[in-house]
């Protein structure tokens, strides 16, 4: 047992260590730090960018964009940041950490997710505050959250939901397996979750439009590739690919 | 004797564990410290904590004996088995525990249906996080109970059935008193890893102040926009656990 646990653990953690240096085939690699909302396009960016530029990997990492900035801010090595938000974007500028000016990409607007056969007969916003329905919304902590309460005050409609979530992913979680009647999620999401969800379109959403703004990160090793990744997220290339997912143009 | 060499790792492993542990105390906002952990939030989450942990340790005991008792003392075909299955929550993920409760008690699980005839309405509810936590804690009333029930062995119960005593008054009278201890500790270990209690709640029960947002969820999601009050939170956990291992610790020595 001895004799074997040393090679044992040596085996679990080398190649991850090697990995960290080199990552997979590239000899270059580029650390792309994403909202979770980001993930298909950004795969698809980075499948692109790879493409264009030989010998680079680009590794993306993908996750509450207030989170990504926490673990910008200890020391983790993004090369690039695209944030949900520009609240969230502006944390990062506020610490110093923007290589560059931070520049909009994308926006998204909100849309209700009702399981797929929409059992509550939910029609419009309006309806979200009919007793005995179960609404589930982000919380106001996070941008999807902060979103659904400025589209309440505007349309003037009182949400009383059952759960305030912590993510988009937890909000479409719910509503997939039927526990909620509805939730308040992004266009994009409904978008990528195909047929797990239904998604209604309402007229009060284009109240609040929520802007994703991208930077480099400074003290890039890479500044100059992260510029080339971000021209190309604002490009031709990333505004179809974001176009196709439902993102609008800010 | 234990070989000198042995307090090297011994000291490592210590300080990685203890150290997370000074780094919260120092990080704590100490100005403005009782106003972030008495918020209402705060108190809310506290409060539905406690109230919740303290359920679900019942329902471990409840239902945490009998299923020791059976795994200590009986032996039957397949429960080797029987015994991995029941504490597999011991080493799965708790998000998964959450998506399995979900699949089977949520409105269109396996038992949804009957529920629903039944007008019983589990998610996004209180019983909800109860059950989340009576889950993953189970095991853990088991194990250390079962563990108690083996090295205690049965030579008092089989003289005290030798005298005349029914099977019920043994347990009562004989068996129970004997593995105390380890109960006491197994509904311990239940109680604190219901309190920690984070995956199968955020998964089955969702998140809503005052009904199934407890100190975990509490601390996870307002660490979004205000990391102070997520540390002092945090300390708060960290002292309650404290506080219910010393209390078992002093229970078991006296």
């Amino acid at each position: 047992m001895r004799k074997l646990l040393l090679p044992a653990v040596l085996a679990l953690v080398l190649p991850a260590a090697a990995c960290g240096d080199h990552g997979g085939s590239g000899d270059t690699t580029l650390t792309v730090y994403a909202a979770a909302s980001l993930t298909a396009t950004f795969e698809q960016i980075a499948q692109e960018f790879e493409a264009e530029h030989d010998g680079v990997d680009v590794r993306l990492s993908f996750g509450g964009s207030s989170d990504l900035v926490a673990q910008i801010e200890n020391g983790a090595p993004a090369d690039v940041f695209a944030s949900a938000d520009t609240a969230t974007m502006d944390r990062l500028v506020a610490a110093g950490l923007d290589g560059a000016d931070p520049q909009d990409f994308a926006t998204n607007v909100l849309e209700i997710a009702t399981p797929p056969d929409n059992p509550a007969h939910v029609q419009s916003f309006q309806d979200l505050a009919k007793p005995g329905l179960k609404v589930v919304v982000c919380a106001p902590e996070v941008p999807c959250g902060a979103a659904a309460q400025q589209v309440a005050a505007r349309a003037g409609v009182t949400l009383h939901p059952v759960s305030e979530e912590q993510s988009v992913t937890d909000v479409l979680g719910k509503v997939a397996s039927g526990e909620a009647d509805a939730g308040l999620v992004y266009v994009t999401d409904v978008r990528a979750a195909a047929d797990r969800v239904h998604g209604i379109e309402f007229p009060e959403s284009g109240d609040v439009v929520n802007t994703y703004p991208i930077a480099p990160v400074a003290g890039t090793d890479e500044p100059a590739l992260a510029r080339e990744f971000i021209e190309m997220v604002l490009g031709d290339t990333g505004r179809q690919i974001l176009r196709d997912a439902g993102f609008g143009s800010p | 004797m234990i070989p000198r060499w042995i307090y090297a790792p011994a000291a490592l492993g210590a300080a990685f564990v203890l150290l997370p542990l000074v780094a919260i105390v120092a990080r704590v906002d100490w100005t403005g410290f009782l106003g972030l952990i008495t918020s209402q939030a705060s108190q809310d989450a506290l409060w539905l904590s406690l109230r919740t942990s303290a359920v679900s340790t019942v329902l471990c005991v409840l239902f945490g004996t009998p299923m020791a008792v059976v795994l200590a003392r009986t032996s039957f075909p397949g429960q080797g088995v029987l015994r991995s299955l029941v504490l597999l929550p011991l080493v799965l993920p708790p998000v998964v525990g959450g998506i399995a409760l979900l699949y089977t008690f949520g409105r269109r699980g396996l038992l949804g249906h009957e529920l629903d005839v039944l007008g019983i309405q589990v998610a996004f509810s209180t019983t909800a996080v109860v059950m989340a936590q009576t889950f993953v804690a189970l095991p853990f009333l088991v194990v250390s109970l079962e563990g108690a029930l083996r090295t205690g062995g049965r030579r008092y119960e089989v003289v005290a059935a030798s005298l005349g005593a029914g099977p019920t008054t043994v347990f009562r009278r004989v068996t129970l008193p004997l593995v105390l201890p380890g109960l006491l500790s197994g509904a311990v270990l239940a109680f604190a890893r219901s309190l920690g209690e984070f995956g199968a709640t955020i998964t089955f029960a969702g998140s809503l102040q005052g009904v199934t947002r407890t100190l975990p969820l509490e601390i996870y999601q307002i660490r979004e926009t205000d990391v102070d009050a997520a540390v002092a939170l945090s300390l708060v956990l960290v002292v309650v656990a404290v506080l219910v291992i010393g209390l078992a610790r002093q229970g078991r020595a006296g």
